[in-house]
């Protein structure tokens, strides 16, 4: 068996049939999302975005 | 055509369709003016400005800047955790498919040029750069450089983001009369860095992304371990280099299929003359025992 090769393990076959790192840390970021928004994050992202950002366009 | 060629206008059209849905705000581009819509509330998962005036969405990089530069927040939840969200599904498929200034790197790179560079001594320690970009200019300078208000200043927009003047900057400025007048040296020195980047990606391949862009910094930090990523049937991989030679990030996917650098292009899938390499989320093929040394890491 070559160096890069091991064998399918618990993890290993859990992980090639269900992504857990990703799905997990996908589902940590709903929660920040979530908690961000509770703290009302999202009305200064919709204030900066709606008006035309001098600083990003070079004149501000 | 060739079927590398197909398989690159296969993912173009699908950049194209993406960029011309999240930049469909048509009347800004006649006025402009910006779209001020509920839909800015949201980001997009890629470099896209929110002050282009066909934007309906808000940039994460400009979003993330204006919440930690806030007087009264300094940690953006709500921004982090939807790169998170996004960079655990995808990783850096979001550079490669769902980027609109990538996509007009890969077409500025298409341009013939005498000799076009894939790598140089010192470009993998140069893409080391965009950590510390990310770091210092979209974290560290808004925090703790504050005016009197207690507010940071989007430094990353301000000093260097491209996307900014081509996508906000040059249209705005063209299609206003105010604006014309009010253009200082801070609009001439990126649209300087705007033009030393078309150039640069004429010969490299996109270099923005490689070296500068905090967002594929952020993205590159999930690859490895990204709901959706690339797997090596070890077994019918022949090492016959073909993968390594076809991808434009200097990546070897026979190795490290999830490498950080990976924008998942597809190229090396389409030129492994076995099939060895395949993506997806549940991506088990047939009785694939083989692990890539870059899942040993996860």
């Amino acid at each position: 068996m070559k160096k890069t090769e091991k064998k399918s393990g618990l993890w290993t076959s859990l992980n090639d049939r269900f992504p857990l790192p990703g799905i997990g840390l996908a589902c940590a970021g709903i929660l920040m999302m979530a908690y961000g928004i509770s703290r009302g994050e999202m009305s200064v992202v919709f204030d900066k975005a709606v008006r035309i950002c001098m600083e990003c366009i070079g004149i501000g | 055509m060739d079927k590398k060629k197909q398989s690159e206008w296969k993912r173009h059209r699908f950049q194209i369709l993406w960029a011309f849905l999240t930049n469909s705000y048509l009347v800004g581009f006649a006025k402009g003016k910006i779209y001020d819509g509920k839909l800015k509330n949201l980001c997009v998962p890629g470099l896209n400005c929110y002050s282009c005036p066909g934007a309906l969405g808000s940039c994460p990089i400009g979003a993330m800047q204006a919440v930690i530069g806030s007087w009264n927040f300094r940690m953006a939840f709500y921004v982090a955790g939807f790169l998170i969200f996004v960079g655990a599904l995808m990783g850096r498929f979001v550079c490669g498919w769902l980027c609109p200034f990538g996509l007009i790197q890969d077409f500025l790179h298409k341009i013939p040029f005498v000799k076009k560079i894939s790598t140089f001594r010192g470009d993998w320690l140069l893409r080391k750069l965009k950590y510390v970009i990310f770091l210092v200019f979209v974290i560290l300078l808004p925090m703790f450089v504050v005016d009197m208000l207690g507010q940071g200043a989007p430094y990353f927009c301000k000093l260097i983001c491209p996307a900014g003047t081509l996508e906000g900057g040059i249209p705005l400025v063209l299609l206003n009369s105010a604006m014309r007048t009010a253009v200082g040296w801070l609009y001439a020195w990126k649209n300087v860095l705007l033009v030393v980047i078309v150039l640069l990606s004429v010969v490299i391949y996109r270099p923005f992304c490689k070296y500068i862009c905090p967002l594929g910094a952020v993205y590159s930090v999930f690859n490895p371990i990204a709901a959706f990523r690339y797997r090596v049937d070890k077994e019918a991989c022949t090492h016959c280099g073909a993968c390594a030679k076809a991808c434009k990030m200097q990546v070897d996917p026979s190795e490290t299929p999830n490498h950080p650098e990976c924008i998942r292009c597809g190229s090396c899938k389409k030129v492994c003359p076995t099939g060895a390499i395949y993506s997806g989320i549940n991506c088990r093929k047939g009785s694939d025992t083989a692990v890539s040394s870059a899942e040993k890491t996860v």
